[in-house]
């Protein structure tokens, strides 16, 4: 056998720099035809994400040298243009289809708007949306919304805790859950058809605890101004620490109630939908994984973080819960 | 105008297979590609694949069982415009949606069943691409048409690819409709369904031969 003299051998440290330059190189040549082109999918390559390990942090970076006065979430991260996040929408009332939403939307009538408050409460109260508005001060809160689907925005919300309304319905002791339901009104919504294959109206849940934790945002607006239809006017909820369609929109009732209620998705397809559907890159959904995400505006992929990236604020409220068996 | 008479087919599904391909490149370029554009190109490849893959599924019945012979014309076509579009799919999965970041592509293959899944259907389809000159079926001979065969496998599992990604299939029943429609194709090539239909075909046919006609009327 032939003696490999070791001049020959590759020194560890090129041979990794090399396939790590392989990599690159197929990136870029597979890139560069896009983005040498230009057009949309050059913009977004030249985004890459920050998961991306070739260049951590870049996309936040190159934002923030292009626009500095861009609105950021704690993390850094900045946020979604008000186009991009009033026009990529899961609203299925209207369609299956995220980009056809704000089209559909456009006609909603979102005034004059009546909430219900009601169940297991000392004081119900129905509300006007005005009221609301009038009532509690709105204040911008920037959080990160991830899809269940795979895909995350960073969105500036305007609105109120929901602890606040709460508090002024006041919670009977029995009442253990609040359940949320969505406007049921086919001559509006061209998805609640008689040939719907959804069980209308939308409805979500919180555990009461979380539905009176300071993050549990009841939305009015975005970017300083009244919600867009397509986002769920007048009034939506947000729940940065859970997949998105835990955000119930276009809310209509809220009630007070002693068991755990029934959710749409829940509903539909219990095994792969849980109550909770708190964001858990460990947890995968049964068809798919949810350890990353793809920002929009970015190529590439970003881990998803536990909870969204709000461990610390709500890891307390699932002290000692199996995670797993209730996602 | 006579050469289009003879091959309206073939220039049809020319133009048909690239129309996907030209869109994506012209709403490229017109900011038309959604909020989300690698999910949408994704989706729209994908559709593109699947589409045109039953298509050429359905070229042999639709000669075995309803006698249109041009079929058999634009298959390879067909095939080979499906594999483009599954090759495209791939690319655009493992470059711009995972960066090339082996590490989170082999963990997405493990995690998630629908990325297995296509990732089977590709590598069957790879052969058959492959193979799919005059030259290699001269080659394998016999050999080439059960090769060929394991296109009936690829595109259940590309269906089964479709159905396992989507949110609910209980109200997105479009892999479902896919689905029944390749079940249907498979079904046209049972040998009991073959021969009725050919039966019957040479019961309302003129005496002559069929080649002798000029133009087929059946």
């Amino acid at each position: 056998m032939e003696r490999i003299r070791s001049s020959e051998i590759t020194p560890e440290h090129v041979y990794l720099s090399r396939r790590r330059f392989m990599r690159l190189g197929a990136l870029a040549l597979g890139s560069m035809a896009l983005a040498g082109c230009g057009g949309q999918l050059g913009d977004v390559i030249s985004q890459r994400a920050a998961g991306d390990s070739s260049r951590p942090q870049a996309a936040a970076e190159d934002n923030a040298s292009a626009t500095p006065d861009v609105k950021r979430d704690e993390l850094g991260n900045p946020a979604n243009s008000l186009e991009t996040i009033s026009t990529y929408n899961n609203y299925y009332e209207f369609t299956e289809d995220k980009e056809g939403v704000a089209q559909l939307a456009a006609n909603f009538k979102a005034e004059p708007w009546k909430v219900t408050v009601s169940g297991l409460v000392s004081n119900p109260r129905t509300y006007d949306i005005d009221d609301l508005r009038r009532k509690f001060d709105q204040e911008e809160r920037i959080y990160r919304l991830r899809c269940v689907e795979g895909w995350s925005m960073v969105i500036p919300w305007l609105g109120f805790p929901l602890a606040k309304l709460l508090k002024e319905v006041q919670p009977k002791a029995e009442a253990k859950y609040v359940r949320f339901e969505s406007l049921l009104d086919p001559a509006q919504y061209p998805n609640q058809g008689p040939f719907s294959l959804y069980p209308w109206p939308y409805t979500e849940g919180l555990r009461l605890d979380e539905a009176m934790h300071d993050l549990t945002l009841m939305v009015t607006g975005l970017y300083g101004k009244p919600l867009p239809n397509s986002n769920g006017a007048p009034l939506r909820l947000a729940v940065p620490w859970k997949y998105g369609f835990k955000s119930i929109k276009a809310i209509v009732k809220i009630e007070l109630v002693a068991e755990q209620p029934k959710t749409l998705w829940n509903t539909l397809a219990p095994h792969e939908y849980g109550f909770y559907s708190n964001v858990n890159p460990q947890r995968p959904h049964p068809r798919w994984s949810q350890a990353t995400e793809r920002r929009i505006g970015e190529s590439g992929r970003r881990p998803t973080l536990m909870f969204n990236g709000y461990e610390k604020q709500v890891a307390d409220l699932y002290a000692g819960m199996d995670l797993q068996a209730n996602y | 105008m006579r050469w289009l008479r003879a091959n309206w087919l073939r220039a049809l599904v020319h133009l048909g297979a690239l129309a996907p391909l030209f869109f994506i490149v012209l709403d490229n370029y017109r900011y038309n590609l959604t909020a989300n554009p690698i999910q949408e190109i994704t989706v729209r490849t994908g559709k593109a694949a699947l589409v045109l893959l039953v298509l050429s599924l359905a070229c042999t019945p639709l000669n075995t069982v309803f006698g249109f012979r041009e079929a058999i014309r634009v298959r390879r076509a067909l095939g080979l415009y499906g594999f483009m579009y599954v090759a495209l799919h791939l690319a655009i999965f493992v470059v711009l949606d995972y960066g090339v970041n082996l590490q989170l592509i082999g963990q997405a293959i493990i995690e998630k069943y629908y990325v297995i899944a296509g990732f089977a259907a590709f590598l069957i389809l790879v052969p058959l691409a492959i193979t799919s000159t005059r030259g290699w079926m001269r080659r394998l001979g016999r050999r080439w048409k059960t090769l060929h065969k394991l296109v009936y496998l690829a595109v259940p599992i590309a269906v089964l690819h479709f159905a396992l990604l989507v949110k609910s299939l209980g109200s997105r029943p479009e892999p479902l409709i896919f689905g029944a429609i390749v079940l249907g194709l498979l079904a046209l090539r049972l040998p009991t369904i073959r021969r009725a239909s050919s039966a019957l075909r040479l019961k309302n046919r003129s005496p002559l031969p069929n080649r002798a006609q000029g133009s087929r009327a059946d």
